[in-house]
């Protein structure tokens, strides 16, 4: 029992459970208080002990069902179970005779243990050899679904499927009808081992699967992600997040020895004729950042201004305030549509007022001069998303001059690569003059940098 | 064996809960079984109001000990939680053996003689009777051993949390200058934590994790049943029922357990025998807390109570 023990704790391990050895003792002593014999208590002296919040509890206990969840070995075709109740009682008819002679007395001598077992249709007996089987042929180690035939004739093998077979040959010429019960069985069998293969692949493989997916994912250009995996990306931005958001919003801890701060010493001991009783430290004053995005939602960089307002608007914790501005042909303010709907409405809004047109940098910037250069202090860093791409129209750089001028730092955000910067319409090299930091942002992986540099200056 | 006798232990403190008027899940008798059978403290999180910090009141008065409380604040520190030295106390002995002290050092020739004379005298202005012990020391030293609740945890700064460790794996403190103080008797350890800040996790691996939600309404029907006395049955089904309906709300703080029984208590004061939208729209200040919730609730008060009803009719 220890040992399946062990294997659950790799399949909680693969559910995304952190289970550190020491958790794995503590669980190991509440289950030697609890016992096996109680399920539901089981479950919850488990859970009480290698989960740690409400999510982990969630998927350790999908996890804890799946796995004592044993697959039912497969019942053999109706008929030869009614051959063998039949022939229990009392030979009845001369076709059924052979069978049921075959079902019991002789036919069990000179065969292997594996085809006596699934004669005799001893579901346990086939169950416990499926599981230590599946132990001999290291099941656990089981990473990607390409291996899943690989498993299963290990497992078969290990059963003895070789007795079997010459167990079968045999058959086929002494006792055929028996052979064919048998042949019956047999693929019952390999259904069973290859239903204990897939949950085994659920249990053990789904972290690596899922790290390969995201992986994929990640390096995946943000603009060109099929429809389907626009929900996997939306989970990976909000993982990013999630990360981002442990990263930086450590308690923002004042600075308490160092430097006498000599004017405030003064001032607080006027009344003691300036004896410092009390005295005041320098402190060191950090400020959270401040954000104003200005996101291109024309065309093709409509999906990337998307996961990138998702990003910005999920760091709550880390950053202080955040104004978001979309634009193709003019600018809007969108901050209050993503606040309050959730992503996928709030985009579908956004788009339907502002999005789709064909980019008009010039005049979104005045739009952005004329109505909210108030938003802009020393200390807001202003993001632009966006190709640079304004249809030949006047880029307005002047405007992004001022901007830089009032704003603690421009960082442009890209979805193309260097190479196709100043060809055809772009206008990013005359952008670039004004701009504190230009770089790609086309994967999950460039935003998530770009994302956490900015955030890392406010530190 | 020993599992058998697992799970009518397990039935036992549920029981035992019960008789301080204390409804627990399975779950959280598992919870306060284990904790007791691998001595490991208990981290409750979950929304406020679902009776967290009763739970530790409750198993102190089953089991009969004393319970002692360390409330958490931004700021807490060692000399607050732990012990503190009375140096007020240091000082009126030194003044007091003044005497003392100058008869025995005055044999003393050299100053270095004087010295080595005061080595001799060990540390007494150190010793445990100047030592102000707070909840953690006391907790401890108590002979019966007792249950020591660290409450809202995720209000204490990160630091303090450092400063647990020590207690809540191997419970023991160490003071610099007296040694390591062991327990006398382990006591049981209940921390909790509204999930303001997510806590470390050197913290919540030694820790049993249990989470308390919203019960189930049968279950929230029984507690108030033990809280709230000359409720009549059909009254305290309604409105369970009811305020299971405004949970399902998107409000900015959801009713809990303690809400409901405040709410059972008003009903109860007011004579209602059931459930009006008269006597709901004035007592819904007890249930909810925000004048906005109260805005968003308040159009739903008819629906809320038919539905309640139905459930009392088919349940």
């Amino acid at each position: 029992m220890r040992e399946n023990l062990h294997r659950f704790f790799r399949a909680a391990r693969g559910a995304g459970v952190h289970v550190s050895p020491a958790e794995s003792i503590d669980a190991m002593r509440a289950v030697k208080q609890v016992g096996f014999s109680h399920r539901a208590i089981l479950r919850d002296a488990l859970l009480l002990t290698l989960a740690k919040s409400q999510d982990e509890k969630l998927a350790l206990g999908d996890c804890f069902d799946l796995f004592f969840s044993q697959p039912e070995p497969r019942q053999h075709q109706p008929e030869a179970d009614d051959n063998d109740d039949a022939s229990q009682d009392a030979d009845q008819t001369p076709s059924l005779s052979s069978a049921s002679e075959a079902g019991e007395g002789q036919p069990s001598e000179g065969l292997g243990p594996l085809a006596q077992m699934l004669l005799s249709q001893d579901r346990n007996a086939i169950a416990a050899a499926i599981a230590s089987a599946s132990g001999a042929a290291s099941l656990s180690d089981i990473r990607y679904s390409t291996q899943r035939g690989i498993f299963s004739s290990r497992i078969l093998d290990a059963m003895g499927l070789q007795r079997l077979r010459d167990d079968l040959d045999a058959l086929t010429a002494t006792n055929p009808s028996l052979a064919e019960r048998l042949r019956g069985a047999l693929d019952a069998l390999r259904e069973a081992v290859r239903d204990t293969v897939s949950q085994g692949l659920a249990l053990y493989a789904r972290e690596e699967a899922e790290n390969l997916r995201n992986e994929i994912l990640r390096n995946a250009p943000l603009a060109r992600i099929e429809r389907r995996q626009v929900a996997e990306m939306r989970a990976l931005i909000r993982q990013i997040a999630r990360r981002l958001r442990e990263r930086y919003s450590k308690p923002r801890k004042r600075q308490r020895r160092g430097h006498l701060d000599v004017r405030r010493t003064l001032r607080r001991n006027a009344a003691w004729g300036g004896v410092p009783f009390l005295t005041a430290w320098k402190r060191k004053h950090r400020d959270r950042p401040k954000i104003v995005a200005i996101c291109d939602v024309s065309g093709s960089v409509a999906q990337v201004s998307d996961f990138f307002l998702l990003l910005i608007h999920s760091l709550h914790e880390v950053v202080d305030d955040v104004h978001s501005f979309a634009f193709s042909s003019h600018l809007i303010e969108v901050s209050e549509i993503l606040e309050k709907k959730s992503p996928e409405e709030a985009m579908a809004e956004i788009m339907s007022k502002v999005g789709f047109g064909s980019s008009d940098y010039g005049s979104s910037l005045v739009d952005f001069e004329k109505e909210f250069m108030s938003t802009l202090t020393p200390q807001t860093t202003v993001i632009v998303l966006g190709d640079a791409r304004s249809n030949n129209l006047d880029p307005r750089a002047d405007i992004l001059r001022r901007i830089s001028e009032r704003s603690k730092r421009v960082v442009w955000l890209n979805p193309e690569g260097r190479l196709a910067w100043g060809f055809g319409d772009s206008e990013m090299p005359r952008y670039a003059t004004f701009c504190t930091v230009v770089r790609q942002c086309a994967t999950a992986q460039q935003l998530e940098r770009a994302v956490s540099d900015i955030v890392a200056t406010y530190q | 064996m020993a599992e058998q006798k697992a799970s009518t232990s397990i039935e036992a403190v549920e029981s035992g809960l019960a008789a301080q008027g204390y409804i627990a899940s399975r779950q959280i008798a598992t919870a306060v079984y284990l904790s007791q059978q691998i001595e490991k403290p208990i981290l409750v999180e979950g929304p406020a109001g679902v009776g967290k910090t009763e739970l530790a009141k409750a198993i102190a008065a089953w089991r009969g000990m004393k319970m002692i409380r360390l409330q958490c604040y931004e700021g807490l520190d060692e000399a607050k939680a732990l012990y503190e030295w009375k140096y007020a106390k240091q000082l009126l002995y030194t003044q007091i053996l003044k005497d003392k002290l100058g008869e025995v050092l005055g044999g003393a020739q050299t100053l270095h003689a004087a010295l080595e004379q005061l080595h001799d005298f060990g540390d007494v202005f150190f010793s445990k009777e100047f030592v102000e012990p707070r909840p953690l020391l006391q907790a401890l030293e108590q002979p019966g051993g007792c249950v020591l609740l660290i409450d809202e945890i995720d209000k204490s700064d990160a630091e303090f949390e450092s400063l647990l460790l020590e207690i809540l794996s191997d419970f023991q403190v160490t003071i610099p200058e007296l040694g390591t103080v062991s327990a006398i008797t382990p006591p049981t350890v209940i921390l909790t934590s509204n999930s303001e800040r997510d806590l470390g996790d050197a913290l919540k691996r030694r820790c049993l994790h249990l989470h308390i939600g919203f019960p189930e309404q049968r279950l929230e029907e029984r507690i108030v049943e033990s809280r709230v006395s000359g409720i009549s049955q059909a009254l305290r089904r309604q409105m369970v029922g009811f305020i299971h309906e405004i949970r399902s709300l998107d409000l900015k703080k959801l009713p809990s357990v303690s809400e409901t029984i405040d709410w059972a208590r008003v009903l109860v004061l007011l004579q209602a025998t059931e459930l009006d939208t008269e006597i709901v729209k004035d007592t819904l200040n007890v249930l909810l807390k925000y004048e906005a919730d109260i805005e968003a609730a308040t159009p739903q008060v008819t629906t809320f109570i038919a539905k309640a009803a139905r459930s009392n009719v088919f349940g």
